[in-house]
């Protein structure tokens, strides 16, 4: 089929990486914290969510859903600020198993909080931007789609300038490199972590604003997007913002070929696979390494 | 330490021998008969499981101020024990399991969806508890032989097969293209083979046949196979996700095509979150208000869809009304047998043969009902942009006229 229409590449390349943009943004966020604080957040995806929500209840309430990319990483920050004082500081230097126990709690947490709260109908905001057709209308692009892509690079670069420049981001980036050198150094540790899981979840924030614009949110979706951003931070390892985006994109297109090619119910199957593979090729390679370093 | 534990397994004993002795009386107690349901109060089911309970308690109400039932002489008043099953099948075994050997319940009534139905079954078929369920639709629960499951509602393969014989009429009986795409589930996939005999009866053809995963939001890749085959008709199912899935992308990517015939749509509320953009969709309803089926408790579709605004402030999905009906069922039932024999009972609910204001209700031997059609109703919205389901096949049951085809969006 992808031969027999070769528009269908195009459209399966732009929907890919405009998607692929997307979950990179999330990506960043987990890779941010896991860098930082060495702790895999599994609540990353309910975080999305709870983000989708504010902007869909903003649009319940007649404002733009748009206005939610700058209204729920706010209130996200703050959440995610409450979350690691009541909870993550107390397992933040132990081993990153207890860490993934409770995140695991919080995001069951979180699910059954949001299902209580906003019931479990599925939802979504419309923000009525229309399409845009390209080669002649064999290729339509939603300009949800673009926008989010658009919004998702937009908070990217601010976020690399905020880490390069100012204190804040110096200091996240020391604490990365080194803790207890940091710490020597005079940097308070302590707030480097509240402002870094507080950033996670503004970042998850947004990206779920964008969401509940291009897809549809509900209370147990959370989990995919977790799983989707891990899988992006493996293959493109910490502190790599490139890497994430280049890996977030490739995956994109790699799902899109994938359910054009193999059928739409190995799209997802065929993600894992391709992690399996990439993690047994790292693996490879490390086995390699470290046989020279014998 | 010793005489701690025999005390212990002492009073547990005693425990286990009262609470089944209390079982053994605990059916119909004074005047009332005690029904029992797991219902997913909490979890990715609750809406449509407070949708259910809603309707069980409605028609509770509605028998027991209007005489309740009449069993060897003497009036019985229905009264249910609700536990709430989390939406987990696991859970809502074991609760059967509880309803029926600590609380004594003798008969049951269905959960939300076919798949606790499914957890549930095996249950109550081992106990010998009759169970008449209103959520349950797949096939695969009226294949397996059990003898004491009844469905007031239609076979899930039943869904959409409709659709297909409705865009064959307007081809003046030539085959039709059919793009499918349906989630990976027990529900969906069963509407699925409903449409696939659908499609041999009639000659017609399949050109896509896509099986969403449960984790996806996304349907942009079907969606762009859609425009390049041009097929005649596009089936989608994948509960309330996939009807808003679809209509949002189709919109969103102006796919045009002649017929979309989905499922899910008023449990989605489609009108109300998509607006004009759901227009001439059509979607597959086990009830619709406008039906004109009758009985001495509701009266008709119209006035339970009042009655049950008035009482619960919103408006009645089919997934209420169906479980309001399963209450008229067990009625119907009692009275005929004249007892409360379970097997008794059960011969009764077999031989049930009544029109309710839901439909018209007679159970195959494998309990699911094959007096009831399904109906299809299209979108329909006036130039205010305020939009309507209306019921457009069966031709019998129709107030409205099928808008075929879909106007382009170009057009629109």
């Amino acid at each position: 089929m992808v031969f027999q229409y070769p528009m269908i590449s195009v459209q399966a390349c732009l929907d890919g990486i405009l998607l692929g943009i997307l979950f990179a943004l999330i990506a960043y966020g987990m890779a941010l914290q896991w860098g930082v604080m060495n702790i895999i957040n599994i609540a990353q995806g309910d975080l999305v969510i709870l983000g989708g929500y504010i902007a869909y209840f903003m649009y319940l309430y007649g404002i733009h859903p748009a206005w939610g990319v700058i209204v729920a990483p706010v209130i996200m920050y703050f959440v995610g600020i409450a979350i690691y004082k009541l909870v993550i500081n107390k397992v933040v230097d132990r081993d990153l198993f207890i860490s993934i126990l409770a995140t695991f709690g919080i995001s069951i947490l979180f699910m059954q909080l949001m299902n209580f709260a906003f019931g479990a109908d599925v939802v979504l905001a419309n923000s009525d931007y229309g399409t845009t057709m390209l080669f002649n209308n064999n290729v339509v692009l939603p300009n949800s789609k673009i926008f989010s892509a658009f919004i998702s690079i937009l908070f990217a670069i601010c976020l690399v300038i905020y880490m390069k420049k100012s204190k804040l981001g110096r200091a996240i980036r020391a604490t990365a490199q080194n803790a207890r050198a940091a710490k020597i150094l005079g940097v308070d540790t302590e707030k480097v972590y509240a402002a870094t899981f507080g950033i996670n979840a503004a970042l998850c924030g947004v990206a779920g604003a964008l969401i509940s614009i291009t897809f549809t949110i509900h209370p147990y979706m959370g989990l995919p997007y977790t799983i989707r951003s891990f899988m992006i931070v493996i293959v493109a390892g910490l502190g790599n913002l490139p890497g994430v985006a280049m890996s977030g994109m490739g995956l994109g297109v790699f799902e899109e070929f994938a359910d054009y090619i193999l059928g739409t119910e190995f799209r997802i199957g065929s993600v894992f696979l391709l992690l399996v593979l990439i993690l047994i090729y790292r693996r490879f390679k490390l086995s390699r390494k470290r046989e020279y370093l014998k | 330490m010793r005489l701690n534990k025999i005390i212990l397994s002492f009073v547990s004993a005693l425990v286990i021998l009262f609470s089944t002795s209390v079982a053994s009386f605990a059916k119909v107690v004074g005047d009332k008969i005690i029904l029992g349901a797991a219902i997913s109060l909490t979890g990715k089911y609750s809406s449509n499981g407070v949708h259910t309970q809603n309707g069980y308690n409605m028609a509770v109400d509605r028998i027991n101020s209007m005489g309740g039932v009449k069993v060897g002489g003497k009036t019985y008043k229905f009264d249910i024990i609700y536990y709430d099953d989390e939406s987990n099948p696991k859970r809502a075994a074991q609760l059967a399991e509880r309803l029926i050997s600590q609380d004594g319940v003798e008969f049951m009534l269905g959960p939300y969806s076919s798949g606790l139905t499914k957890a549930i079954a095996p249950v109550t078929e081992k106990y010998g508890v009759p169970m008449v369920e209103a959520n349950g639709a797949s096939r695969s629960l009226f294949t397996k032989g059990y003898k004491y499951l009844f469905a007031v509602l239609a076979p899930a393969n039943l869904y959409l097969d409709v659709a297909i014989d409705l865009a064959v009429e307007k081809n003046n009986g030539k085959g039709v293209t059919v793009a499918m795409a349906f989630e990976q589930d027990a529900f969906s996939q069963d509407v699925r083979l409903g449409v696939l005999d659908a499609i041999k009866r009639t000659g017609s053809k399949k050109v896509i046949d896509d099986k969403l995963p449960k984790e996806l939001n996304d349907m942009a890749a079907t969606l762009v196979k859609v425009k390049q085959m041009k097929p005649d008709v596009l089936v989608v199912s994948g509960h309330t996700k996939g009807a808003l899935t679809a209509i949002r992308q189709i919109s969103e990517m102006k796919v045009d095509v002649p017929m979309l015939a989905m499922t899910h749509c008023d449990a989605a509320k489609l009108s109300k979150q998509h607006g004009k953009n759901s227009q001439y969709a059509l979607c597959a309803s086990q009830w619709h208000k406008t039906l004109t089926y009758k009985d001495d408790f509701f009266k008709d579709g119209m006035t339970y869809d009042a009655d049950f605004t008035k009482e619960f402030g919103y408006a009645p999905p089919y997934q209420a009304a169906e479980s309001s009906a399963a209450l008229l069922v067990f009625k119907d039932a009692f009275e005929r047998a004249n007892s409360f024999d379970q097997k008794k009972v059960r011969d009764a609910l077999a031989a049930t043969n009544m029109q309710t204001f839901y439909g018209n209700i007679k159970f195959a031997p494998g309990g699911q009902n094959v007096d009831k059609p399904m109906v299809l109703f299209q979108v329909m919205c006036d130039d205010s942009g305020k939009c309507e389901n209306k019921v457009v096949a069966p031709t019998k049951w129709a107030s409205a006229k099928l808008i075929h085809p879909i106007p382009s969006w170009s057009k629109r």
